[in-house]
């Protein structure tokens, strides 16, 4: 037992020190200057999506609103920057997160207050309606909020320190990913505290909890705005990162953002939101500039995640784990027989998404690219949509691919489920 | 007075116009237990339906035959994904249909394009209907109305004076003992989504064309329509009408207003110092407040009774 302990603390070490030299190598692997600034955006994304499962994942609170917390955090960060600017403030760049922080820390206090009175699906309406509200001040107070065109900034002023003076990218990388850091390391403490342990008793059954002596809609509220701190210092780091905070910070596609991407990732593990928040910048920043029709995938992705992989990226990676240690144990025979299963079920899956996606690019270029031609050029092919063919190829790939991969989906369950069914009549 | 009564003809026709889409997601909710975030998606897509079908063979059999279609597509959602997704819990329901109004506008952008379609009012409404005073009031505001009261009659006698009103009735207090006495609970869900969701279609028929057809309308109302059932109190169909009525007099009523509250403070014989005429929560007029005056009623509901006007459960 103790052996056990021993070996979960290393792996726990090894676990972590792999997650900070993942931070500190990503920019030399990936060094060209787009990669260096999608990087950045990840790790504020990282620190946003965390945030966020706290309310979904360990809490149960499904809010709509959460980009208010992280937006308002930016607006005053962004102030506090310009204040340290003009010199009335003594504040170092590298702070500047923290101020974000206590932002999003007071806007939690004052708005959890109201929203945590109700769970539920009430939670998730007054969250809703509080995002437009803010949205719509956000407009009304140009004071404040710097009306459409936002309020800028700028993160290099007096003297560099050591030599860092966040003026090049590569710097506000290293910034972000110490924020990132620490984030991670404070949030996960937090799921060990005994107000995370609470809170997991007030997501799953709150009588109970209420009955034990805990009063669910203050544990809901502490978590609320712990929560909407962390989501504060993201709002900071990316007011840094950009220069720039507008209205837009505060609004509902950037709070439905943030719940696609966590829900993506997997809200059932603590680290599902990191992965859903590299996907989710992957999917609205890179496939954004190759197709026009990303948010159709965007949202496509998100409903056969709901449907078919409910534990997200993290679920299907833990579940992919599983099966490799099972499969180890028959031997490796046993372990090649299960990734061939894998490799014929994505081929499949690839097969169905390609002719979807030839469909739908070809769709867009007849209804709001017209102007440009006919031809559209995708998978280095170049398709006329006037000609028959191309839509007959894009329909015959979709019904081929999906048709297999129901198919043979069904059989690979059969398989998946059959060592752990025997597993349990064992024990 | 005749700003008054035109204004509050208009601001009931709008929400009459709310009402219609509250009515379905309130039955949806009452009987699935989870708040449909597409509703106001397939609002969009009746209009956009009504549009199509319109344009070939006229608004009257549009009228009857874009809600059918918005309703079938409603079934199947609700047969073909929603029951799926319904082991995962009622969180999953909700995403999926959040998942699903992103996925809508995209489609409707996908075959009808990113501009406003033009779906006008039918030739025999595009009339006064009467003048009061001197302003007229259009005939379609009118035709409005009457569909939604009608709609509203309808309603509540299949509710209150049918079979299957008394089937849908108990299977939303009580599924286990219905599915025991024989009847398909699952197919009454079926029916209720299709149907909510045609009712959704109906009122897209209906608002479409009294404003505009676009892909952004769904967004414009979704969040509406929620505070509505929200303030209405969730799952009560009275209270989704009254709080629809109250939404809809309230945001006419507003943004055609210009007091703002140093106009007010001037009434009650405050001097406007220049200190205070800087004030830029003072200089707002009611009808830049417009926009946020629904959800500062939510907000101010729920502070006050947290049920809702007419909620019997809490959220």
């Amino acid at each position: 037992m103790r052996d056990m302990r021993d070996m979960r603390g290393r792996q726990r070490w090894l676990l972590w020190g792999a997650y900070a030299a993942v931070l500190l190598a990503a920019p030399l692997l990936f060094p060209q200057a787009a990669a260096l600034s999608i990087l950045s955006q990840m790790g504020t994304a990282m620190v946003f999506a965390l945030s966020y499962n706290m309310l979904l994942g360990q809490g149960g609170m499904l809010s709509f609103g959460h980009a208010v917390y992280s937006g308002l955090g930016a607006y005053v960060a962004i102030h506090a920057l310009n204040l340290a600017t003009a010199g009335s403030l003594p504040l170092p760049v590298s702070l500047v997160p923290l101020a974000g922080g206590l932002g999003g820390l007071f806007f939690g206090i004052v708005f959890g207050y109201l929203s945590t009175r109700k769970a539920g699906t009430g939670f998730a309406m007054i969250t809703l309606g509080m995002v437009e509200l803010v949205f719509a001040s956000a407009l009304m107070f140009p004071g404040f909020f710097g009306g459409e065109g936002g309020v800028s900034g700028n993160r290099v002023f007096g003297a560099p320190f050591l030599g860092i003076s966040f003026g090049p990218q590569i710097e506000v990388y290293y910034l972000i990913a110490a924020w990132l850091f620490i984030c991670t390391a404070a949030m996960y403490a937090f799921t060990r505290t005994p107000l995370g342990r609470i809170l997991n008793a007030v997501r799953d059954n709150p009588e109970r909890a209420e009955f034990i002596g805990y009063d669910p809609r203050r544990v809901r509220y502490l978590t609320l705005v712990l929560s909407a701190f962390f989501a504060g210092v993201s709002g900071g780091l990316a007011a840094l990162n950009f220069e720039i905070v507008s209205a837009e910070n505060v609004g509902a596609a950037r709070s439905a953002g943030v719940l696609l991407a966590s829900f993506i990732g997997g809200i059932g593990h603590f680290f599902g939101p990191l992965l859903g928040a590299i996907a989710g910048v992957f999917l609205t920043v890179v496939l954004s500039a190759w197709t026009k029709a990303w948010q159709l995938y965007l949202g496509a992705v998100f409903m056969l995640m709901v449907m078919f992989a409910p534990g997200g990226l993290a679920g299907m990676l833990l579940g992919l784990l599983g099966l490799l240690r099972q499969g180890w144990r028959g031997g490796i025979a046993a372990c090649a027989v299960m990734l061939a299963w894998l490799a014929c079920l994505g081929a499949a899956a690839l097969l169905a998404f390609a002719g979807v996606a030839l469909l739908v690019e070809m769709l867009y270029q007849r209804s709001l690219e017209s102007a440009d031609g006919s031809a559209v050029r995708l998978f280095g092919m170049t398709l006329d949509t006037v000609a028959v063919a191309p839509w007959l190829l894009a329909l015959a790939a979709m019904a081929a691919g999906s048709g297999a991969f129901l198919q043979l989906r069904r059989a690979f369950l059969v398989r998946w489920q059959a060592p752990a069914g025997a597993q349990e009549e064992c024990a | 007075m005749e700003f008054t009564l035109i204004t509050l003809l208009n601001g009931l026709s709008y929400g009459l116009l709310l009402f219609m889409l509250s009515a379905g997601l309130t039955l949806i909710f009452s009987m699935m237990g989870v708040l449909n975030f597409a509703h106001a998606s397939f609002y969009m897509l009746g209009a956009y339906f009504a549009y199509a079908i319109s344009s070939r063979i006229g608004y009257w059999p549009a009228l009857f035959i874009a809600p059918l279609l918005t309703g079938l597509l409603g079934a199947l959602v609700e047969r073909h994904a929603l029951r799926a997704v319904r082991r995962h819990g009622h969180l999953g329901e909700l995403l999926f249909t959040f998942g699903l109004s992103f996925l809508l506008v995209e489609l409707v952008q996908l075959v009808w394009g990113r501009a406003p379609v033009p779906y006008p009012v039918p030739a025999a409404l595009d009339r006064p209907l009467f003048t009061l005073y001197s302003t007229t009031f259009p005939a379609y505001r009118g035709f409005m109305m009457l569909v939604a009261l009608l709609m509203l009659l309808a309603i509540y006698l299949l509710l209150r004076k049918t079979r299957i009103g008394l089937v849908i009735q108990a299977a939303l207090t009580h599924p286990h003992m219905v599915e025991a006495l024989g009847h398909d609970v699952p197919r009454v869900s079926m029916l209720v989504f299709g149907g909510g969701c045609a009712l959704a279609g109906l009122a897209g028929v209906i608002g479409g064309n009294a404003f505009v057809t676009e892909p952004a309308m769904a967004a414009a109302l979704g969040s509406i329509i929620f505070v509505v059932v929200v303030v209405g109190g969730l799952g009560s169909l009275a209270g989704a009408f009254i709080a629809s009525l109250m939404i809809g007099v309230l945001q006419t009523f507003s943004v055609t207003l210009d007091f703002s509250l140093l106009g007010l403070l001037g009434a009650f014989g405050v001097e406007a110092t220049p200190a205070l005429a800087q004030q830029r929560l003072l200089n707002l007029s009611i009808a830049q407040l417009a926009p946020i005056l629904p959800y500062l009623l939510l907000v101010l509901v729920l502070l006050l009774r947290p049920r809702g006007l007419l909620g019997v459960r809490e959220g």
